[in-house]
């Protein structure tokens, strides 16, 4: 009786392991040739990636600044994936990453004095709405003239973070020298962890994190278990047969690329309630184009991501530790990024790596 | 008789859960013709890739006159003299033919491409084996025989000894085979050794010299094209009698079902492709329209299942005016639709076979409740089906990528008939499927039609339409220029209206003096 969910079980076991493969073989190619590149330029990679590691994971504080760097990923990184799924590629998630930020920030001023969880729901619903409608534009025209959305979503990133600079430093903009909004109060903010649960380390890591792993877990469910879902699929796949199927391509391409820009728009509101409790031209470290090789690290699967952005808010939380103790750059981190975007794009250069090692493993066994 | 030039002893290729090969031996001798005949999926396509150096053998050996030879990439097998044709054509569109033959292998002068001479040796293989074509002309406008022709020119400018033609008819008119078997007949003549992949009885018949004939991943059988006949061969491949010609009863007509009114549809150019065309299909009856590809057919096959907008005229289902409707309301009105490309209309290949078996009524119950999917039913729904029309399948979580060519139209028409429509409609549903699955296809489609179904096929085979159809329309340049009742005309009548024939006269007139008049 057991034995046959035994090998199902086996079998996606294996099939897991299939899929992981390209990611890690890739993560670890990028981590060796960071290591040449480390020691031609006379540091040494053992002393480096050691003091890396400690300042992500070396206690609950550095692990709460990884999480903490990987939240504003993890939404941006189920953008893209999201977009890619439908045949998308949203490459403007840093402009409606933008609009959501606006929006937390002035509605955050307009809702004080209301109760705090009532704040988080709206403010989290307004970004959302609003990052939505920034990517509708784009949306529109690609359903209705086949614009690409690369030129468009694009272009609209420059519109919108230009609006947000002309925001913070006119209308909007706080007393004071700082080109910057007025400070949300405390029951518009998302609280820290550790504050909600006692039990954790002191770290800056907010309600945001929690909000995007239940979100990448909603999107998951969406693509498998909803016709929605189903629709963006087949229209990401095959917009022929979709077509032929009765679903309607434009309007599958409108919906998903505004739930692209919703769920982008979320990175700008978690950012502003968790992190600065205002809005300035730079509190956004280029998170929707960071999103886009989380997303392809995580091949698009919304759970990956999750797993992905923490990989990435690692590389991001560790650089510090390892300027300090092992003196090497955090330059030397955005090279790895780079390097582990490059292998996962060029997935069969890890594949082949991959099918060598296992023929000389083969070999080895005979 | 002298030693093969290439000899296949025991090859052995696995897939993941599949065994493509099984202890295959095989060899070719010089100026022969050895047809490989097989269903889809019996692993023929598997053997010569092995050979052109695509796959590697898990088990087994290729010998190369008389030597072992370890084929490791197609370049090596174009040094051992291995030529190959594929199904799908690897020629680079926007060159010349003479850029395509000569690439990879370009005669050059102080290291630029000498162009003068790749174009006189294009020349010299052509005229030398009666391979007709225009050097200079561009792939991308060439009709699809002629790029085949540029194909085999680029293997014999690489001195191909032995050429290897993967389904080499399936995508050609009658009128391009009959010039292509010429074509190899001379390259035999000059001592060249062709394998002719197909799984169509007649060309086996007329062409080879040696048919070898393979199922499951394994020879079945050899023979000589005088020593058999199209039963037995038939017999060998599928490995049981076939019924070639189609039993049926008579139709019983009952209330109209389609009804298509002055008809006129647009094509991508926003030229028209149907031309004010009228008919109507009853309950219980199948019509066929015959017509050679590119009349019109493909565009009303669109205006009825609701992808095209028509110009002028109306369709209407059961009394129902669906003229203007959606994919979507066409479906939900009860036309199912077989595409004629099921790679590309009719299937999401990148699906498991549940997800494809859904398509169409993925928004409705019992598959989806208020939007999210019951996979318990939607399981089982796929398996029963799939047990129902044969799908050969290791499970319903395959992706459709997986099967052949005539499982992948099972699953079509298993999601399609399944659904209880009111009219099928189903373009070309026997197009590069094996007799097994030809048989198994029309028998579903009379099965349709005897439950009180209409049925509207549109397919450029006669044999097709003369055997399953009760009544056929003539499509040409747009029009239906004549009707026929079941029996009641030869293929040669068929053909002589299909190729504009008879009525069709003033639609020629009409052409030409609008291109006056341009």
């Amino acid at each position: 009786m057991a034995e046959p969910s035994v090998a199902t079980r086996g079998q996606k076991i294996a099939h897991l392991l299939r899929e992981l493969a390209v990611p890690v073989v890739s993560v670890m190619l990028a981590m060796g040739i960071g290591s040449v590149i480390m020691l031609v330029a006379g540091y040494d990679p053992l002393v480096a990636f050691p003091a890396m590691l400690k300042g992500a994971f070396g206690g609950g504080r550095q692990i709460g600044e990884t999480l903490l760097r990987a939240t504003p990923l993890m939404f941006t990184g189920l953008a893209v994936a999201y977009g890619f799924r439908a045949g998308l590629f949203n490459i403007g998630a840093e402009g409606q990453l933008f609009l959501g930020g606006l929006s937390a920030a002035w509605l955050g001023i307009v809702l004080a004095g209301l109760p705090q969880p009532f704040n988080i729901v709206m403010m989290l619903l307004a970004g959302a709405a609003i990052g939505a409608a920034w990517a509708f534009v784009p949306a529109l025209l690609k359903a209705k003239v086949g614009a690409h959305e690369v030129i468009t979503t694009m272009m609209f990133t420059y519109i919108g973070r230009y609006i947000v600079s002309w925001l913070v430093t006119g209308p909007l903009k706080a007393p004071g020298q700082i080109p910057q909004t007025s400070q949300l109060p405390p029951e518009s903010t998302l609280p820290r962890m550790h504050d909600l649960f006692g039990f954790l380390a002191v770290s800056r890591v907010h309600l945001g994190f929690v909000i995007g792993v239940l979100v990448a877990m909603l999107l998951w469910w969406v693509l498998k278990y909803t016709t929605l879902g189903y629709e963006a699929r087949a229209v990401g796949l095959n917009p022929w047969a979709s077509e032929t199927g009765g679903i309607s391509v434009p309007s599958t391409t409108i919906k998903a690329l505004c739930i692209s820009g919703a769920l982008a728009g979320l990175a700008g509101v978690t950012e502003v309630m968790g992190v600065h409790y205002r809005l300035h031209d730079q509190f956004s470290a280029g998170f929707g184009f960071t999103g886009i090789a989380v997303a392809l690290l995580a091949k698009n699967n919304p759970l990956g991501v999750i797993a992905a952005a923490i990989l990435f808010g690692a590389l991001s939380a560790g650089a510090g530790t390892m300027q300090l103790e092992a003196f090497v750059p955090t330059k030397v981190i955005f090279i790895i990024q780079a390097l582990i975007i490059l292998f996962v794009a060029a997935e069969q250069l890890a594949r082949w790596i991959i099918g060598r090692t296992r023929r000389v493993g083969v070999e080895h066994a005979s | 008789m002298a030693s093969p030039i290439i000899e296949m002893r025991g090859l052995t290729k696995r897939f993941p859960g599949v065994l493509a090969n099984d202890e295959v031996s095989l060899s070719l001798h010089s100026g022969e013709i050895v047809a490989l005949l097989g269903e889809n999926g019996a692993g023929k396509s598997t053997l010569v890739n092995m050979v052109y150096g695509l796959l590697t053998p898990d088990e087994g050996s290729i010998l190369v006159d008389g030597e072992e030879v370890n084929i490791r990439s197609p370049r090596h097998a174009i040094d051992l003299g291995i030529g190959m044709v594929h199904q799908h054509f690897m020629l680079v569109n926007p060159l010349t033919v003479t850029e395509n033959i000569v690439l990879g292998a370009e005669p050059t002068r102080l290291g630029a491409i000498d162009f003068p001479a790749a174009r006189a040796s294009v020349r010299e293989l052509s005229s030398q084996y009666g391979l007709k074509i225009d050097p200079d002309a561009v792939v991308r406008d060439l009709a699809v025989g002629m790029q085949q022709r540029a194909e085999i020119l680029k293997a014999l400018h690489r001195d191909a000894r032995v050429l290897i033609l993967d389904e080499p008819t399936a995508v050609l008119t009658p009128q391009e085979v009959r010039e292509l078997f010429s074509v190899v007949r001379s390259l035999v003549a000059d001592g060249l050794s062709v394998v002719f992949i197909t799984h169509k009885l007649e060309e086996v018949m007329s062409i080879a010299d040696r048919v070898v004939v393979m199922r499951d991943g394994a020879v079945v059988g050899e023979t000589r094209p005088a020593d058999t006949d199209m039963a037995g061969l038939a017999r060998m491949m599928v490995g049981r009698d076939v019924v070639f010609r189609v039993e049926k009863k008579p139709s019983r007509c009952g209330d109209t079902v389609l009804e298509v009114n002055d008809l006129s549809v647009l094509d991508e150019r926003r030229l028209e492709a149907v031309k004010g065309v009228s008919f109507s299909v009853c309950a219980g009856e199948i019509v066929a329209i015959a017509g050679v590809s590119g009349n019109g057919q493909a565009e009303l096959v669109e205006a009825i299942t609701g992808l095209r907008r028509p110009a002028a005229g109306t369709i209407a289902l059961k009394g129902k005016d669906i003229t203007h409707g959606t994919a979507r309301e066409a479906i939900e009105t009860g036309v199912s639709h077989v595409p004629e490309d099921r790679h590309r209309r009719g299937l999401v290949l990148e699906f498991n076979l549940m997800e494809n078996m859904i398509l169409g009524d993925h928004r409705l119950a019992p598959y989806s409740k208020r939007g999210v999917f019951d996979y318990n039913v939607i399981s089982e729904v796929s398996k029963k089906r799939i047990a129902d029309y044969d799908v050969r399948t290791p499970s319903e979580r395959v992706k459709a990528e997986a099967l052949s060519g005539g499982n992948q139209q099972k699953v079509v028409l298993a999601r399609e008939l399944g659904r209880d429509p009111d009219l099928l409609v189903a373009a070309q549903p026997t197009r590069g499927l094996d007799v097994g699955a030809i048989e198994f296809v029309h028998s579903q489609i009379l099965a349709e039609r005897d439950s009180g179904k209409a049925v509207l096929l549109i397919s450029l085979e006669l044999e097709e339409v003369q055997s399953l159809a009760d009544r056929i329309l003539v499509m040409f340049e747009g029009r239906i220029v004549r009707e026929f009742e079941a029996g009641e005309a030869s293929d040669e009548e068929l053909g002589y209206f299909m190729t504009g024939g008879g009525g069709a006269k003033f639609a020629e007139a009409t052409v030409e003096g609008g291109a006056v008049d341009g």
